[in-house]
């Protein structure tokens, strides 16, 4: 009996060994990998429930605006200007750098323009008086 | 990234949200335009409180010149010229994904995705997906720009195998991205963009002038798409959310256009529909005669009628006579007669370019109606007055299956007591199809430029 009982104990200690192994791992996995992979899982899961959001909000758009709604589409997809400031930023200069303000002014050029001009549609929509 | 830069820019997808809600109704869409600029704001003065962003002088420079270019083209562009100026713009928001992928490749650390010859694997796939689609949708929108510019020749441009090479293109794209996935090699890099450049171009050019709606709407579409590829090389959600919102909008308004002329995306976007060659080989010779009328009659009936539909298609647009013909249905309207206008889905260049058109010219929206909500009173109306449009009124559409615009919804002007056609001569619409409409007894056909007939009409009603 004591014997079956030595060999439990000792065989318990092994797997609690094994899974302290296995945690390591997981996590060390984790490191290596780096944050990024959870990211896209996370990124791909807003990416989905924004086309819903999308779907809904634009099917509710009256089709007399849909010349507005491209000019504001257009105006917003140039939130890209995020990224072309991130590249521009560093202070040293270097072809990343020019890549970037060149990204900047082309991302601005939309910014102004799309809400501009859908500003100038939309002020012309005028109910009966 | 700090939470409260996540907070903020979270904010900033909401207001964009927003912002598009806003345009549910012309009342509330001023405000949803302002959320929209809002929205932008916060985005980016956020993004310039990063500690890595310092460059403060030359991005200021950048932006500043970037707005003044887009204001003054915003300013003074004439309405009728914007489906040319929102594909313009798009192939602006390709060129700018093309740019922040290359520099993120370029000095990897800025975006924290590693160092130059060694970022992650996740990364590159994201960046080449996403510099792709941006160099994709610059092309692409520059020959849309130039087939509605008039720069490159609005019929569609087709050669044998084309779409054979444009699955090899697409295939030999995603092998060069496999490739690059693996060596990190910059040469690579710039293939990937040379051949999206290349295959942006053979997209578009086999598409007709008239198709351009769909095809504008795809380019929003993929400018979204571009934003959200580069938001998951920078691990931010609001590019993603956004990048979303416009590929979904622009996804949205490609169905929206390809329901109204009956047609599917594949068969819009495979090209060679309409323009001369179709006119040609469809357009079988009719030695029927449409009766001419003059503007003095049209005037005189138009006076004595209590209904009347104005339908404004395209050759209002390129005569710019909305003006004119907004001045008409004032005179009308004071004479005692119901005067209201009804808009095809595919009329004009782009979604909604008739009433963009109709609301610069003081026409008040209340009196501007879809398809859906004016069909049915068509039988009940005196006098539809047409101008400018085409295949959306050709009765064909519900009777001829051989017809190319078979199934296609159309305004029933057939159905009015009287109709009037304004066109420059006897050609056959985009679809090459004769227009049944024309050889009616109730029909008379007003010859000339949409804007001199409106004027005539005037002076007409003015007597």
């Amino acid at each position: 009996m004591s014997e079956i009982s030595n060999q439990l104990e000792n065989l318990s200690y092994k797997a609690q060994q094994i899974a302290n192994e296995a945690s390591q791992l997981a996590s060390s996995v984790a490191e290596t990998s780096g944050g990024h992979s959870d990211f896209i899982i996370f990124g791909i899961t807003v990416l989905v429930l924004a086309c819903f959001v999308g779907y809904y909000v634009v099917w509710s758009v009256t089709p007399a605006l849909h010349s507005p709604l491209m000019g504001v589409t257009n105006a917003i997809s140039s939130v890209i200007i995020v990224g072309a400031l991130l590249a521009a930023g560093p202070i040293d200069s270097n072809i990343s750098k020019y890549f970037g303000l060149v990204a900047v002014g082309l991302a601005a050029v939309n910014i102004f323009g799309g809400f501009v001009v859908t500003n100038r549609m939309l002020s012309m929509f005028k109910k009966k008086q | 990234m700090s939470t409260l830069t996540t907070a903020a820019y979270l904010v900033s997808s909401v207001l964009f949200i927003l912002s598009l809600r806003g345009l549910s109704h012309p009342s509330s869409a001023r405000r949803g335009n302002f959320l929209g600029i809002l929205g932008m704001t916060i985005a980016i003065v956020t993004t310039l409180s990063n500690p890595g962003v310092l460059s403060y002088k030359e991005i200021g420079i950048a932006f500043l010149i970037g707005g003044l270019i887009g204001t003054s083209i915003a300013v003074r562009i004439q309405m009728t010229a914007l489906p040319q100026l929102v594909a313009a713009f798009h192939s602006l928001v390709g060129l700018a994904a093309v740019f922040v992928a290359a520099s993120a490749y370029y000095n990897p650390s800025a975006f924290n995705i590693g160092t130059v010859g060694s970022i992650p694997i996740g990364s590159l796939i994201e960046m080449s997906i996403g510099t792709a689609i941006g160099a994709v949708t610059f092309t692409g929108s520059i020959i849309a720009f130039g087939k509605l510019q008039g720069f490159v020749s609005g019929n569609p441009l087709v050669f044998k195998g084309q779409h054979f090479i444009n699955l090899l293109l697409g295939l030999g794209i995603i092998a060069l991205i496999v490739k690059f996935c693996i060596d990190q090699n910059q040469e690579l890099f710039w293939l990937i963009v040379f051949a999206s450049f290349v295959i942006g171009v053979l997209l578009i050019v086999p598409i007709g002038g008239a198709d351009m709606p769909v095809i504008v709407s795809m380019l929003n579409s993929y400018s979204g798409w571009a934003a959200a590829g580069i938001g998951f090389t920078l691990s931010n959600n609001l590019l993603i959310i956004t990048g979303a919102l416009v590929g979904s909008s622009g996804a949205i308004l490609s169905y929206i256009m390809c329901k109204g002329m009956n047609r599917s995306f594949l068969n819009v976007l495979l090209g060679g529909f309409g323009g001369e060659q179709a006119a040609s080989a469809g357009g079988v010779k009719d030695d029927r005669q449409a009766k001419q009328g003059n503007a003095a009659d049209a005037a005189f009936m138009m006076k004595n009628s209590k209904t009347i539909i104005i339908v404004p298609g395209y050759g209002m647009a390129v005569a710019q006579a909305q003006h004119a013909l907004r001045e008409m249905g004032d005179l009308l309207k004071a004479a005692g007669a119901e005067v209201r206008y009804a808009i095809h889905p595919v009329a004009g260049r782009m979604p909604g370019h008739m009433n963009v058109l109709l609301a610069e010219a003081n026409v008040p929206y209340d009196e501007v109606l879809e398809l859906d909500e004016i069909n049915r009173d068509f039988s009940e109306t005196d006098v539809a007055f047409v101008i400018g449009a085409n295949d959306v009124t050709n009765p064909a559409a519900k009777t001829d299956k051989t017809s190319a615009i078979y199934g296609m919804p159309i305004l029933d002007v057939e159905n009015a007591g009287q109709v009037f056609f304004v066109k420059r001569g006897m050609a056959s619409g985009y679809a090459g199809v004769q227009n049944e409409l024309f050889f009616r007894d109730n029909t008379l056909m007003l010859f000339g430029d949409a804007k001199k007939v409106c004027e005539d009409i005037i002076k007409g009603l003015e007597n």
